[in-house]
């Protein structure tokens, strides 16, 4: 019974695992991967020579960090307030409006980001004129300097909702009786927040931020390839978005290849260390 | 208890931010909507915002005679289908065999398992890997490579192991084998696993559109979410408009009040109805579903 799915894994996962040799290989297309020359590690030396390495890493860091720091908490403060709404009808809708873009494709999120942010008539612009803090419409889009603020607005927009649903069932789980007992303290809304809450659910959000530093590296793939365009380059460009962009688009398999694997690496590197300091609080994946 | 006057102002901050939540997350998709059902020549007048000023079904029209969308709709339609189907049913029969305490080597099994989790080719590998087997421009390219999910397996897995033993023994008196016992007794009762994980893999591949973009050129094979993302980037309906049928196209010359942006944004729409139709029913279950994901961490 498992033995034609574990033959599929080792199609689909170990053979890429495999083929990532390719980044250790000058790929020539006529001869094919098992014939083409080992060139050892030119292509990581090229990359680290490449004049979008400076640019690349620093977008990935940057996007990264940012989207840590704002998209990290704000589920978490999200469940926080959801938990503070005593009546029933408005926390549902709040819950049913707020899960529904992570359901909606980057496509589709795409689509509105550009219909609400267009010069042409866009809801901001417009709202921006009404308020007079705008005298014409701002073409945000193609602006570099508003270019990483579209990015994780957008990332906030389609992901918080949905991430903060782990988080709220944490919080349904601690137990009401210290909540009671810290009332009789005279603990208001904040200290109980502060006091029994966060410490409460602090083992869930441990593993979450464990998982979020493996993937520091990831600063996002599909949000930055369709909000993209050659006039924000300098300012988008990421080490997964420069894979498929040198890669598949201008068919350098070995030097994306290798770049990819760079990522990889350091990504695994990230997660245990994370892990490896999760683990003094007991709190750790493995 | 008497609530006090500084609980009550935290209170009141505390409504006021999550309905601008709730208003910053609907609006997009409302706007997006009401510009759909709005004619094009008075949408680029410009300020329209929470109503439609100059109604009409028209783009609605244009986009549902259009050939290529029809097209790409059914192609979404059927790999959505064959995808979720063919995964859940493959990805169940390899959780059963894991979860069972006689397999031998079920230890090693798991790891082989995990490791891909956290490590894999990446992108270029992958893609050589998908070209060698000849998947290029075939429409089981979009179903084949997702048909194995490990997440799920775990997932299954899990759900197994908690089912009472006594069950099964009894399957097994009565001559019932591991296949019959899977599917006469096992997955019947696993109807909320089975729904959860159906669900959120269906709204996965209906929402995937790199996989198309990366492997397949042949524009009748493209799946809605990647045409409509070619028509967003390049915005090439109104190049399409013209080669398109003649009643779209007479109904162009007559009334003029279709736009591109208007046109998208009734593409936008209809690509987003089956997620908005399954929606209630992903809710039910998603909570559950999630809980359950991250049980594995």
């Amino acid at each position: 019974m498992v033995v034609p799915a574990l033959l599929f894994i080792f199609v689909f996962s170990y053979v890429p695992m495999y083929g990532i040799l390719i980044a250790f290989k000058e790929y020539d297309i006529f001869a094919g991967f098992n014939a083409s020359p080992w060139v050892g590690l030119t292509n990581f030396k090229e990359f680290l020579y490449a004049p979008e390495f400076k640019t690349v890493i620093r977008n990935t860091l940057g996007i990264s960090f940012l989207k840590l720091i704002v998209g990290f908490p704000a589920p978490i403060v999200l469940a926080l307030l959801l938990n503070e709404v005593k009546i029933p009808l408005f926390k549902r809708v709040v819950q049913t409006i707020s899960y529904l873009p992570h359901f909606l494709s980057w496509v589709i999120v795409s689509g509105f980001v550009v219909t609400m942010l267009s010069a042409d008539y866009g809801s901001l612009n417009i709202a921006l004129e009404k308020l007079h803090l705008i005298d014409e419409p701002v073409n945000w889009l193609t602006i570099p300097n508003y270019f990483w603020t579209i990015l994780i607005a957008t990332g906030l927009w389609k992901g918080v909702g949905f991430a903060s649903i782990v988080y709220l069932a944490a919080i349904s789980g601690v137990n009401p009786d210290l909540y009671e007992a810290a009332s009789i303290d005279g603990a208001g809304r904040f200290k109980k927040i502060y006091a029994i809450t966060l410490p409460c659910i602090m083992p869930v959000i441990s593993i979450f931020l464990i998982l979020a530093i493996g993937d520091l590296l990831s600063a996002g793939f599909e949000d930055i390839l369709l909000l993209q365009s050659d006039i924000v380059r300098d300012v988008s460009d990421v080490l997964d978005t420069y894979v498929y962009r040198v890669g598949i688009r201008n068919s350098l398999f070995s030097y994306a290849a290798a770049v990819g694997l760079f990522k990889a690496i350091i990504s695994v590197a990230l997660l245990t260390i994370a892990n490896a300091i999760a683990r003094r609080s007991g709190n750790s994946l493995w | 208890m008497k609530i006090s006057y500084g609980e009550r102002m935290s209170s009141g901050v505390i409504y006021f931010l999550l309905a601008l939540l709730v208003f910053v997350t609907f609006y997009p998709f409302w706007n997006s909507a009401v510009i759909s059902f709005n004619t094009g020549s008075d949408t680029s007048l410009g300020g329209v915002t929470f109503w439609p000023r100059d109604f009409t079904f028209d783009n609605y029209e244009v986009v549902f005679q259009d050939k290529r969308l029809n097209q790409a709709f059914l192609i979404s339609v059927l790999r959505t289908v064959a995808g979720t189907l063919l995964s859940i049913v493959l990805t169940a029969i390899f959780a059963y065999g894991m979860s069972k305490k006689e397999l031998v080597g079920r230890k090693y099994y798991m790891i082989f398992c995990i490791i891909p989790l956290y490590f894999d080719g990446g992108l270029i590998p992958s893609y050589m890997l998908v070209r060698s087997l000849g998947l290029m421009n075939s429409f089981w390219v979009m179903v084949i490579p997702a048909l194995i999910s490990i997440w799920n397996m775990i997932v299954f897995r899990t759900f197994f192991q908690q089912l009472p033993d006594s069950l099964e023994e009894s399957a097994k008196m009565d001559g019932c084998g591991y296949w019959r016992t899977l599917f006469r007794i096992v997955l019947p009762i696993s109807g909320p696993v089975v729904a959860t994980l159906a669900l959120f893999t269906a709204v996965a591949h209906w929402n995937d559109w790199f996989t198309a973009t990366l492997y397949i050129s042949n524009a009748k094979l493209l799946p809605i979410q990647t045409l409509l993302q070619q028509i967003l980037s390049s915005n090439i309906m109104s190049e399409q408009m013209m080669q398109t049928s003649s009643a779209a196209q007479s109904h162009m010359a007559s009334a003029r009040t279709i736009t591109t942006k208007s046109l998208t944004m009734a593409t936008m729409m209809v690509a987003t109805i089956p997620i908005i139709l399954v929606y209630p029913f992903v809710q039910k279950y998603f909570v559950k579903g999630v809980m359950v994901g991250s049980l594995k961490e």
